[in-house]
This record gives C-alpha cells, sequence and structure tokens, in this order.
C-alpha cells in the first residue's frame, strides 16, 4: 500500500494545504478562490452600515405598501374582481428599488471610491469576484424578501378577511398552501432577487451609481406608463410580455390566468432573460476593460 | 472741541464676487463643463420627444365604414367631427321638431313622460331592447342658431336621473327641479328668446314658475330653429382591467318623450312643424331593433324619439366610437425624460461630496443657503429649457402623427395647449429642484435618485394601473408629487356626460395648476429640510 502525499492528505481531510505551491488541480484553486471571493464580498458587505437599513428598507417598503392596499381596498357585497394574492403583494413595486440600490450600490460604490483596484489586485480573477459578489446580493436579497413576501401575506390575510373577501365571497383567506398563492409568494422572491442580478449587472456596465440606478428604474417603471398609452393592442400585449417589470411580476397572478399576456413562470423566465444578459454583458466588460 | 472718530481699516467689499450672480454663475459654468451632465440633460430632450413619437406613432386604427365595405386605415378613418361654439369637439346628435323663430319669442311645453330602452353589448344583435332610461337621456325645448351640428343652442330639458336642467352651447349646465318625470309628476319648461339672451324657466304646475338660468349667445342670427328635441346617449358599463386596458359592454340607446301644452309665441301663424335627425340618423342597433327614431302629433300631443347627444365630445379610450386622442398624449416620453432630468439633478449635489469639492464650494461662498439655492435655481432652469424645446417639438409632431394613424385629437384652445406644453416642462424643472434637495439631504447617488423617482413616478403607475379601489389611485395622485401631472390634463371632465373619468384614461382629481402646486409644495419641503441639514453638518 502506498501512502498519499502530505499535501493530498491534507486536503482530502478538508484541511487547507501546508505548501500553497503544493499540487493542485485548477478545478479546486478555482473553488477555494471562490469561497475567499465570497468571504471577502460578505465581509465588505456585512461591514457597510447601509447594508442592514437596505435590508429592513426592503421589509418595510413591501409590507408597508401592502397593507396600506388590502386596508384600502373592500370587496361590494355584489362581488369584486380583485386578485387577492397579487394585492397583498403590491409592496413588491416598491422594495425592488430598494433591492436596486443594494445591488448597484454593491459595486457602483467600489468605482466611485477606487476601492474596485484594490479588491481586483487582491482577486485578479474578475468573474469569480463578480460571481461573489452576485451570489452574496442574491442571497441577502432571497432572505429579506422571504421575511417581506411572508409579512406582507400575514397583513393581506388580516386585513383581506375583515374586508369582505371571504370564503362566501368565493375568496378563501390565504394561505400558502394553496399553489396558486405559494407561487405567487415564491415567485415574488425570486422576482426580488432577479431584479438585484439586473440591477448588479447594469451597475457593473455603467459603474455610476446614479446613471445605473436611473437606467434601472427608467427599465422597471416605464413599460407600464407607455402600456397604457399605446394604441395598439399588439403593442401592449408586446410591452407587458418582454418588459422586465410587467413580464416578471405576471409571477403574481392567481385568478384570471387565461386573460394574461404571458404565463406566471414563462414572465419570471423573461426576467430571468434580462437579469442574465445584464450580468453576462456586465462580467464581459469587467474583463475587458480597465478598471 | 471735537472728536477724533478713526475707523479700523477694512478691505472694499467686492460686491461682483461675493454677490449671487456671482454664485449662479459659478454654478452654471459647474454644470456646463461636466460633459456627462450636458449629455444627461440632452438624453432627457431626446428621450422625451422619442417616446412620445413612438407611443402616438405605434400602430395604426383600422375602420370599416360600411360592413361589406373595403377595410380603411390611417387617416382615411377620421370622421367628420362638429366643433362647438367654444372651439371643443361636441356631439350634436338628437332628433328636432321645429319651427323657424325670426325674432324675440318664446316656447312651452308640459312633459308628461319619458321613456327609453337601450341594447345591451352583451345580448345578440337584432334582439329587443332592454326598457330604461340612460341618466343623461334628455328631452324637452331647445332654441338652436341653425341646424348645423355644432351650432350656438339653449335648452330646457327633463332627464333620465338628473332632473330638470337647462344647458347652452355643449359645456354649460345648470339644474332645476329634481326628480323624474312621471304623469302624476310632470314637468311644464319654458325657454324664452330676447336678442341673443335665452332664459329657461321650469314649473311643476304650469302656474308657478322659477327661472333656472339665463344665457348670452353671442351672434345669434335673427331667424333661430325653436322646437322640441330627444335624445339619449349609448348605454356603456365599463369593465377595467390592470395597466390601462379596459372593455365596456354596452350599446345604442334611445328614449321617447311626450309633450302636451305645446305653445309657441313669436312664429308665424299656422307655420307647420317638420321633423329632423340632426347630425344624421344613429347608427348601430336602435334602427333595427323596431324602434326608430321619429315623431307623432295628434290632438296637440307630440311623441318625440331620438338617439344621440347634445354635448361636449370627451376623451374616453374605452367608450368611444372611434379612436380619439389628447394632446398630452405624446407628452408620456416625458417620464423617460424625468428619470434623465433626477438621475443629473442629483449628482449636481452629490458629485460635489463625492469628489470633497463641497468642502471648495463652501469655503468660497460661506453662505450655505445661497449655494443651494443657486445649484436649484441653475438645475431647474436648465432642466426647464431642456424640457420646454422637448414639449415645444413633441407636441405638434405627435399631433400630426396620430392624425395620420386615424385617431381624432381632440381640439383645445391654444391657452389650453400653451399650459400643456409649458406646464410638462415646469415639472421636470421643479422634478429637478427636489432631486438637488434630496441630493443635498441623502449625499448618496443611488439613494437620492431612488427616492426622487419613487416619490413621483411610483405613485402615478399605482394611480394608473387600475389595481388599487379607485378612492385609494384618486388620493394618491392628490398628496404625492405625482399630482404634478395634471398640468397635462387638456380636457376637462364634464359632469353632464357619462364616461370613464378615471385616472387610467387621463383625468386627474385635482385641477391643472393645483397639482403642480403640490409637486411645488414637496420641493419647498425638501429645499427647506436641505437648506438646515446643509448649515447643521459638517460637509
Amino acid at each position: 500500500m502506498s501512502q498519499a502525499p502530505p499535501a493530498q492528505r491534507a486536503s482530502l481531510l478538508g484541511e487547507r494545504p501546508a505548501d500553497p505551491d503544493g499540487p493542485q488541480n485548477a478545478l479546486q484553486a478555482g473553488w477555494t478562490s471562490l469561497r475567499e471571493a465570497l468571504h471577502a464580498e460578505w465581509t465588505k458587505l456585512r461591514t457597510l452600515p447601509g447594508t442592514i437599513w437596505l435590508l429592513a428598507g426592503i421589509i418595510a417598503a413591501t409590507v408597508a405598501v401592502s397593507s396600506a392596499a388590502t386596508a384600502a381596498m373592500s370587496c361590494p357585497s355584489r362581488g369584486c374582481s380583485v386578485d387577492p394574492a397579487k394585492l397583498s403583494l403590491t409592496g413588491i413595486d416598491l422594495s425592488q428599488a430598494v433591492v436596486a440600490i443594494l445591488a448597484v450600490a454593491a459595486i457602483s460604490s467600489e468605482y466611485s471610491t477606487g476601492m474596485i483596484r484594490s479588491t481586483l489586485t487582491a482577486m485578479p480573477r474578475r468573474t469569480t469576484m463578480l460571481a461573489a459578489k452576485a451570489a452574496v446580493v442574491t442571497g441577502l436579497v432571497l432572505a429579506a424578501g422571504t421575511i417581506a413576501v411572508l409579512g406582507s401575506l400575514l397583513a393581506g390575510r388580516l386585513f383581506l378577511s375583515s374586508h369582505g373577501f371571504t370564503p362566501a365571497h368565493g375568496y378563501p383567506s390565504l394561505s400558502l398552501g394553496d399553489g396558486p398563492v405559494l407561487r405567487a409568494a415564491a415567485g415574488s422572491v425570486l422576482y426580488l432577487a432577479l431584479i438585484a442580478l439586473l440591477s448588479l449587472g447594469i451597475a457593473t456596465i455603467i459603474r455610476d451609481s446614479g446613471a445605473a440606478i436611473g437606467t434601472v428604474l427608467g427599465l422597471l417603471y416605464l413599460s407600464p406608463i407607455i402600456a397604457a398609452v399605446v394604441r395598439s393592442p399588439h403593442w401592449h400585449n408586446d410591452i407587458e410580455r418582454y418588459a422586465p417589470m410587467s413580464a416578471g411580476l405576471a409571477i403574481q397572478a392567481t385568478t384570471g390566468l387565461r386573460g394574461l399576456p404571458i404565463s406566471p413562470w414563462a414572465g419570471l423566465g423573461v426576467l430571468a432573460a434580462w437579469a442574465s444578459a445584464a450580468v453576462l454583458g456586465g462580467g464581459l466588460l469587467l474583463r475587458l476593460r480597465d478598471a | 472741541m471735537t472728536a477724533q472718530v478713526t475707523t479700523p481699516y477694512r478691505p472694499p467689499r467686492e460686491e461682483a464676487r461675493d454677490g449671487f450672480a456671482q454664485l449662479l454663475r459659478a454654478e452654471w459654468t459647474k454644470f456646463r463643463t461636466v460633459r456627462g451632465w450636458v449629455i444627461g440633460m440632452v438624453v432627457a430632450a431626446l428621450v422625451t420627444v422619442g417616446l412620445g413619437l413612438l407611443i402616438a406613432g405605434g400602430g395604426s386604427s383600422t375602420c370599416q365604414n360600411s360592413p361589406t365595405g373595403p377595410v380603411l386605415s390611417g387617416a382615411a378613418c377620421l370622421p367628420p367631427v362638429p366643433v362647438g361654439p367654444g372651439g371643443q369637439a361636441v356631439t350634436d346628435q338628437f332628433y328636432f321638431v321645429r319651427q323657424p323663430l325670426a325674432g324675440n319669442g318664446s316656447i312651452t311645453v308640459r312633459v308628461p313622460a319619458l321613456t327609453g330602452l337601450y341594447a345591451n353589448g352583451a345580448t345578440a344583435v337584432g334582439s329587443p331592447m332592454t326598457r330604461g332610461l340612460q341618466p343623461w337621456s334628455k328631452a324637452g325645448v331647445i332654441i338652436q342658431a341653425s341646424t348645423r351640428p355644432g351650432s350656438a343652442y339653449g335648452a330646457m330639458m327633463v332627464t333620465g336621473r338628473r332632473g330638470v336642467r337647462m344647458q347652452d352651447d355643449y359645456t354649460h349646465d345648470t339644474a332645476g327641479l329634481p326628480g323624474a318625470v312621471s304623469a302624476a309628476s310632470p314637468r311644464w319648461l319654458r325657454l324664452t328668446r330676447s336678442g341673443d339672451t335665452l332664459t329657461g324657466y321650469d314649473s311643476a304646475d304650469g302656474t308657478h314658475w322659477t327661472r333656472v338660468g339665463t344665457v348670452r349667445l353671442a351672434g345669434l342670427p335673427s331667424t333661430v330653429q325653436a322646437g322640441l328635441f330627444a335624445t339619449s346617449p349609448a348605454h356603456s358599463t365599463v369593465i377595467s382591467k390592470s395597466f390601462g386596458g379596459g372593455s365596456t359592454s354596452g350599446g345604442p340607446s334611445l328614449d321617447t318623450a311626450v309633450f302636451d301644452h305645446v305653445s309657441l309665441s313669436g312664429t308665424s301663424p299656422g307655420a307647420a312643424w317638420t321633423g329632423d335627425a340632426v347630425g344624421g340618423q344613429a347608427t348601430g342597433g336602435a334602427a333595427s331593433s323596431g324602434a326608430a327614431e321619429g315623431f307623432h302629433q295628434a290632438d296637440g300631443r307630440f311623441t318625440v324619439t331620438g338617439s344621440g347627444d347634445i354635448a361636449p365630445l370627451v376623451f374616453d379610450p374605452a367608450g368611444s366610437g372611434f379612436p380619439t386622442s389628447t394632446i398630452e398624449r405624446g407628452l408620456q416620453g416625458a417620464f423617460a425624460g424625468l428619470i434623465a432630468v433626477v438621475v443629473v439633478a442629483v449628482m449636481f449635489i452629490t458629485a460635489e461630496y463625492r469628489r470633497g469639492m463641497i468642502r471648495t464650494t463652501l469655503a468660497a461662498s460661506p453662505r450655505r443657503g445661497r449655494v443651494l439655492a443657486a445649484k436649484a435655481i441653475v438645475a431647474g432652469a436648465v432642466t426647464f429649457a431642456a424640457g420646454l424645446a422637448a414639449a415645444l417639438v413633441t407636441v405638434p409632431l405627435a399631433q400630426r402623427l396620430d392624425r395620420a394613424k386615424g385617431s381624432y385629437v381632440l381640439p383645445v384652445t391654444s391657452l389650453t395647449e400653451i399650459r400643456v406644453i409649458v406646464g410638462t416642462a415646469a415639472v421636470l424643472a421643479v422634478a429637478a429642484v427636489l432631486a438637488v434637495a434630496i441630493g443635498t439631504v441623502l449625499r448618496r447617488s443611488a439613494g437620492a435618485v431612488t427616492a426622487v423617482i419613487v416619490v413621483i413616478v411610483l405613485p402615478y403607475i399605482l394611480g394608473i394601473a387600475s389595481v388599487l379601489p379607485v378612492g385609494a389611485e384618486n388620493w394618491l395622485l392628490r398628496v404625492t408629487p405625482a399630482a404634478a401631472f395634471a398640468v397635462q390634463q387638456s380636457l376637462p371632465a364634464y359632469p353632464q356626460v357619462n364616461a370613464g373619468y378615471t385616472p387610467t384614461a387621463g383625468y386627474f382629481p385635482l385641477a391643472p395648476w393645483a397639482g403642480f402646486a403640490v409637486l411645488c409644495a414637496w420641493a419647498a419641503l425638501a429645499l427647506a429640510l436641505a437648506t438646515v441639514l446643509l448649515r447643521r453638518r459638517d460637509a
């Protein structure tokens, strides 16, 4: 029986190799650098005072606007044509803007302070750095988004059932056990995560925080305004089908699915395509340009 | 005794350098020498125009003049629309039983019955119509300059659900006796003409008369048409969908009024009554279901049946028979311009903080409030110029495109058009001032840009999206900075025309300048907060 060399044995045991120049395969090196990059990005984001406020802002904005929307809605006795799950998640319209600030600041603040040069000196694999940033931001948004969505649904359940949305009117109270409601809830959390990736990608391309956030918000908020005034129903449908906000928010629909311009999961897929295009574009430019 | 007064030496004040004008020049120099900001303003103007033209030019309407005729598109679809004395587009379609009236005179009638029929879009074509009146089904006495649609008139009428009214020149409406007409409670109506003044009276018993109103119709010819009329606007129920789409279910309606005790003074004795469908026979299902416009006269009793309306034409994307548009539709591109303007205006101040330039600026001009004022004025003025240029180009071009694509652009007075154009530029300018103030408070670009865009654009989106109840939508467009877009509303909402006056259709809850004042109040509040913080905090 032959014994494994000490460095290899150490890595098999999950320890750091004693000798950094020891034989390591490329994959392992990649994983190590990704883990280190994740650690570095997590430390950066965690120690910024703004991060915790923005995460709290995501939760507060979602729950506050959703509660206001559900508290304002009442169902008259002759029936109402309202999608209770979608209404309970109205706050996502606002909190996506807070998500965009968080994601844009994660990269733009490095450019505005010149920190990006230290980061890239320490981590020369630029795409790894971007992937780590994306993972950390997405993870934080997923966590905050989950709390926000659960809080909104709880508020919606309380307000709507006291405003005439009762089983007698054909509205069972909101429950995650209901398939479409679960899809709307989980989809809204994913929606916020995809908005974070879209913003991160655009901010990597544009670099300046103000211009980047303006572009992101324009991309999101202009489509419903234009869709409302275009004359041709084809254009109207196309905008609702392919614009990131209207397509992505199709995931919140639980009633009248036949009338939707795009089905819930396909809509989220359109937003995912936007987000991946932005992140890929950002990654490519990050590799090609000087920092 | 003389006292020697010595004054300590003070360097002569250099008024020009310390003055506010100098400060303005300094800020203007900063603005124009940063290439990104100038490009940002140009982009704001370009996207406003570009998006506006895209909205106006997108999609052409098609129409068919007869069920078997060729399908037309674009400008060929434009219907002839009568224009009223006030310059606004009107509907002038009613059944008129008339006699010429030369000089002064008076017409008095008693109306003992008003009944109606309407077709609902849900029922099949040709099936019998439902009995019932529309809220603004109307019948009564009218004196009109001529039978040409759109000519000046004054009328006293009973209505389906709005009691007795006096209306004139399409836009004016005065209430008379309330309550519905029946054989048990008939209504007496009288209209007198004296020169170019018409006076309307109503009465419940024919002896005690109340004056409802007096109107002057400038340039009324000496010979006018006086008589009885009946007309009834289309029945409609609006089903709204999210994000601006909407569909209506409805159909034509007609009403039949019975008149007796008809007396007409001032005409040649023994003259005969003639019946006319002014503005053409009502189209659609009204004729096919057996009931038709016309009149019947027996023993001094007149039965008049009519369909249509005598009212201003309103912008109702869901209800109108042919595609209409408003002059402000193309200006929706201003939302894209707004975002660019906000980014530039926020950076105008946050860049100073990022680069540490603010310390130099405040060392050169220690009165901090004036620095902020100068920045706000420069940002506002530059934005106003860019916004005005964009709106001046967009409005006429979008109207031409709209017409070419077959939409009838509802005419407005030039004063209104100027208000819409200048108002749009002013909204952008005040938004820039708000952005400078919020940028000073938050100091960070991303947060400040988001805050300004969210407070202006998001309430507007939620206001027009039809996801919230109408009460909440109106509330949002009353108290948030989004109220300012009321300044773009070119057509008023007329209570005497039943239509979907929702924010989605472009009708705001506040009057144009009142809405603009809401944004100004927000900007003033933010500026006050920014001044206080700028003075208190270290730079």
